[in-house]
This record gives C-alpha cells, sequence and structure tokens, in this order.
C-alpha cells in the first residue's frame, strides 16, 4: 500500500512577498467551497498522528521540536477531504494534495495526476475571486534561493522488518534512482547559485542520513513513525527524498521500483554489498553529473556508476520475484521491471533517448535546445525559466504538459481515468469507506483522516468516531453492501454498532 | 599478379570501409540534424508560451520551506 503528497509552490507573478499561508488558503478554500458535499467543512481528526515519534524508537519532546514539526496542532488552515479519499489542505505556507491510499504503482500515478488537475484547479477558481491576485501554482521542490518543500511517498510495511535494514538497503537505492526519477534542476546548491544543470530538484537539500526532521537538516532517511495503522503490525515508510515528477513514467517507476526494494528489505534479501562510503555526498555527485559517468564509491572499496547499482537492484528485485512468484508475477510488476532495466540500458547507451520518459531529460533536451539555437547558457534567466515554468499547473502555461499535449512526452494514463480519480475513491482500500462516507453522508461528517471517520449525528449527543485502522479494510468487497443498505449515517452508526 | 589483385582488393575495402564510415557519420549528422530540428519545433511552442521578462519572473518566485 501507498501514496504521494506534495507540496505545491505558490507565487503572485512579480509579488515576492505575498502572504503564501493566506494565498494558499484561498485556493483550498476556493476548490472546497464549491463542492456540492459539505466536506469543505470536514476538519481533520489528529487524535492519531504522532509526528514526533521515531522509528529507532524514542519520542522527541515537543519542547525540543522546531514548531514546524508540530504537523498534529490544528492551526485552523484550511482543511479539506474529498471524495476521492485524498486531504487537500494548507501544510506551512503550501497547498498540499495528500492522495489516498492505494495498491498499485499506476493508481499511485493517477491519483498523483488527480492532485494537479484539482490543484490547478482550485487555483483557477481563486484567480477568477474579486480581489484575489493572478496566484500560480508549480508542482517542483525549489524556488532556487534556498527554499525547498515536498513530494513525500508513503509505503506500508511490516513492522517486523529491522529498521536497521531498512536504512541500509535504502540508502545506495535512493542516492541513484534519480537518474530515472530526478526532475531536473537549473542551478546548484541550496540557493542555486552555481551554474549548471542537475538531475534532482532536491538532491541539494540533503544533509544527513538518517533522522526525524523534514525541514531543517534533511535526512536521506525519514524516521517519523506514525503508522496511520496498527502500529504493532505495520509501519509507514515516510519518504521525503523525492522530485516532484511530471513525466508519468517517473512517478509510476519511481513507486513501484521503491515497492519491490523495500520488498527485497522485508524478505531479509542481502544488500550490505552496495552500501556507499558517503551516501550524502554521492547523492549530490550523482545528481550533478549529466553523463551518468560518475563513479560512486562502495564502502567496501569498490567503484560503480549509478547505473550499474541501479542496474544490481533491478537485477535482484527480477531475481526475487522470479523466485517467489515464477511465471505468477502480476503484469504490473514485470512491467515495471521491464521499462527499469529498458531505461537504465539506453541511459547507458544515450541519455537523449529517454527525452521522451523521463523529466530530467525532456527538460536538459529543452535547455540544451535554447543553449545551441540562442547561445545561451546556464546563468541566462530564461533557462532558470524555463526549469520553472516545465512545472507550471496553469492550463496552457505549463510546459510539462505543453511537451505531453504535443506528444513529446509520453503517457501510460488516460484522460478518463484521472477524471474518475478526482472524484471517485480507489475501491480496494480503506479510502473507498472515507470517500464514500463523504460522499454519501456529506451532513452527517464532522472531520476525518487516513484512521477515522467521525460523525455528527443529529439525536446522538456526542460525536461517533469511527477507527479504520487497518488500511486493507473498509473496500468496496468489504463495505459496498453495507453502506448501500444504509440511507442515512445515523443507519450506518447502527449498524456498525449491532443494531 | 596475385599481390597484385590483393593489393587492389584491399585497396577496394579500404575504400568501402572509408565510403561505410562517411555514411555512418553521415547518418550520424543526418540524425542530429533531424533531432535539432524536432527540438527547434518546440522551442518554437515553447517561445509562445514563455512568460514575458524572465529575470524579474524567475527572481519573484519566493517560497517559504515546507514539509
Amino acid at each position: 500500500m501507498m501514496g504521494i503528497e506534495t507540496e505545491y509552490g505558490i507565487s503572485v507573478p512579480g509579488h515576492p512577498n505575498v502572504n503564501a499561508m493566506l494565498m494558499s488558503s484561498q485556493v483550498v478554500n476556493a476548490y472546497s467551497n464549491q463542492l456540492p458535499t459539505a466536506s469543505s467543512r470536514t476538519r481533520w481528526d489528529y487524535d492519531e498522528e504522532t509526528p514526533l515519534r521515531d522509528a529507532r524508537g524514542f519520542d522527541m519532546s515537543r519542547a525540543d521540536a522546531d514548531p514546524s514539526q508540530l504537523t498534529d496542532a490544528d492551526l485552523g488552515l484550511a482543511n479539506a477531504v474529498l471524495t476521492n479519499g485524498a486531504r487537500f489542505y494548507v501544510d506551512h505556507a503550501h497547498p498540499e494534495y495528500s492522495s489516498p491510499e492505494v495498491l498499485t504503482p499506476k493508481d499511485a500515478l493517477v491519483y498523483d495526476r488527480a492532485g494537479e488537475v484539482i490543484m490547478a484547479r482550485a487555483a483557477e477558481i481563486a484567480r477568477s475571486m474579486p480581489g484575489v491576485p493572478e496566484i500560480r501554482v508549480y508542482k517542483n521542490n525549489t524556488d532556487n534561493k534556498g527554499a525547498s518543500y515536498g513530494t513525500h511517498e508513503n509505503y506500508l510495511m511490516s513492522r517486523a522488518t529491522d529498521f536497521g535494514a531498512i536504512v541500509g538497503g535504502l540508502l545506495p537505492f535512493f542516492a541513484t534512482r534519480q537518474v530515472i526519477t530526478g526532475a531536473g534542476r537549473v542551478g546548484i546548491g541550496q540557493d542555486g547559485r552555481g551554474h549548471g544543470f542537475q538531475l534532482s530538484q532536491r538532491a541539494d537539500f540533503f544533509e544527513v542520513e538518517v533522522g526525524l526532521e523534514t525541514t531543517l537538516k534533511r535526512p536521506m532517511i525519514n524516521t517519523r513513525d506514525e503508522p496511520h495503522a496498527d502500529p504493532q503490525y505495520h509501519r509507514r515508510l515516510h519518504v521525503i527524498i523525492g522530485d516532484a515528477n511530471l513525466a508519468e513514467i517517473p512517478t509510476y517507476l519511481k513507486m513501484g521500483m521503491t515497492s519491490l526494494v523495500l520488498s527485497l528489505i522485508e524478505a531479509d534479501v542481502d544488500l550490505s554489498d552496495l552500501a556507499l562510503s558517503k551516501p550524502v555526498t554521492q547523492l549530490h555527485q550523482v545528481s550533478y553529473d549529466v553523463t551518468l559517468s560518475h563513479k560512486v564509491e562502495l564502502a567496501d572499496g569498490r567503484k560503480m556508476t549509478a547505473l550499474e547499482i541501479q542496474r544490481t537492484y533491478a537485477e535482484r528485485c527480477a531475481a526475487f520475484c522470479e523466485r517467489r512468484y515464477g511465471s505468477d508475477v502480476d503484469d504490473q510488476t514485470s512491467d515495471v521491471l521491464d521499462r527499469w532495466i529498458d531505461l537504465l540500458d539506453r541511459l547507458q547507451s544515450d541519455p537523449m533517448t529517454c527525452a521522451d520518459e523521463l523529466d530530467w531529460v525532456a527538460k536538459l533536451q529543452v535547455l540544451d535546445g535554447y543553449r545551441r539555437r540562442d547561445g545561451v547558457d546556464w546563468d541566462d534567466a530564461r533557462l532558470q525559466l524555463v526549469d520553472l515554468q516545465y512545472s507550471d499547473m496553469t492550463a496552457g502555461k505549463g510546459l510539462a504538459r505543453r511537451l505531453e499535449a504535443r506528444g513529446s512526452l509520453k503517457r501510460i494514463t488516460t484522460d478518463e481515468q484521472i477524471a474518475v480519480a478526482v472524484s471517485d475513491a480507489p475501491h480496494d482500500t480503506r479510502a473507498w469507506f472515507r470517500g464514500e462516507c463523504l460522499r454519501r453522508y456529506p451532513e452527517s461528517v464532522a472531520a476525518a483522516s487516513w484512521d477515522s471517520v467521525v460523525f455528527d449525528v443529529e439525536g446522538r449527543s456526542s460525536l461517533q468516531r469511527v477507527p479504520t485502522l487497518d488500511p486493507l479494510r473498509g473496500t468496496r468487497v468489504h463495505v459496498g453492501e453495507l453502506l448501500d443498505r444504509c440511507v442515512t449515517a445515523n443507519d450506518l452508526l447502527d449498524a456498525l454498532a449491532g443494531k | 599478379m596475385a599481390s597484385e589483385q590483393q593489393h587492389k582488393g584491399s585497396a577496394r575495402d579500404e575504400q568501402d570501409q572509408d565510403q561505410s564510415a562517411a555514411s555512418d557519420s553521415e547518418a550520424l549528422a543526418e540524425r542530429k540534424e533531424k533531432l535539432d530540428s524536432d527540438v527547434d519545433s518546440i522551442l518554437d511552442e515553447i517561445d509562445d508560451v514563455l512568460e514575458e521578462n524572465a529575470a524579474e519572473f524567475v527572481s519573484s518566485f519566493v517560497q517559504k520551506g515546507g514539509e
């Protein structure tokens, strides 16, 4: 089970000092106020949130925490829970879309793109309101002036897996997967002042290997232990190192490749021979090398390119799937493995053959085009603008979507699939129960969260909290018939109480 | 005779090699030209929608950290 949460950049062109928190609230409220349901009023239920719990087994004191880490305090910022099971809200100074829980990389991609549609529509509605300035939203990760904001992946894992094994198995993978998942960036260093192009939006913002923080001293492996599920059986791996992808194939592969590597780790496959000598430094070096020839130094003294390390992971994943599933391996897993290995082959022979699949290559091809045609170099503001505008969500303005429309960037979803995902929750996780309650009983849902739906029903003296701690219950198969029988939320609460 | 034929033969081989190398590099140049013209048509499209005053636009994009 997995999901993607994305903080979008927000700005008013020509006005660098606008109140970003206010703009973000206007965007979220503009969207939720026009919904036919009352989900705009749905509050977030913070009961199960523990942002200061550390997977290594201790809690950070609230007094020691940076205020930005106290994400469970209800600051009264705009919040909506949507019928597709997603959360659409203001996090710090950004509008954020947290996708519903899904079971497959393809669904993760479809719900991620649904988030783009929602964000674009929200900004469009906000802009059309009297007194609201020309708000733009961007699906990127840095302003190139020192600030970064995140695109986080979440993966449900078994609690039995040793956290040390997760860290060891993931560090070399995370340092190198950017050859496929990088969104590309003009600028070197956190403030982007160095001239040049690098594979990743985020690499420069990571300073340590492991830690609890997400806003300062960012760690390659985040230890936040907030499973949003039964902590006895599950952990939620919170991955903060990824870029916001615009191209579909890297979003899909990012989720698929990472899930496969986590399966290896859960199955105790030994990956210790891939340990790097300096993972954080290597993360940066790999990002800076568009020729993909940089040799990464391993802890045992060997040197391998990022492509070779990725190939080792891909081959071990393929061998693992062969051992475990044989010819019963599901189509999507085979597809992820095939594409992963094929892309590594082509990146090795000529990265430009991947220009219609990968964000960083698509971006670099356009930027190199400007450098050749106009004789400009990396310090040219127009190249920085191309980088920024690539991620603009405004219809007609966003360069990634224009490349897609002219067939220069491949798609693996359809507009119909995305339209359905804007309104309907995935039917095979608990997100279905959350989304359907909001659709069917909008007036009665007072609050919701990943692991609860809270009802406020006339005639009942207190709020009724229905926990949804098991992420695989609350599916259409599980509760579809029950919901069909219950015309009102009151009926549902009676049925759940066994009356 | 034999050596002359051989000599002729190897000269022809060299010539063939030269020709095939030349046609390889021609093909490469052709591919590059085709790619450049594809990219140029992308650039033309982007030129039409790219924001004006690039320097000002980029410098006014200021974000607060997140996460």
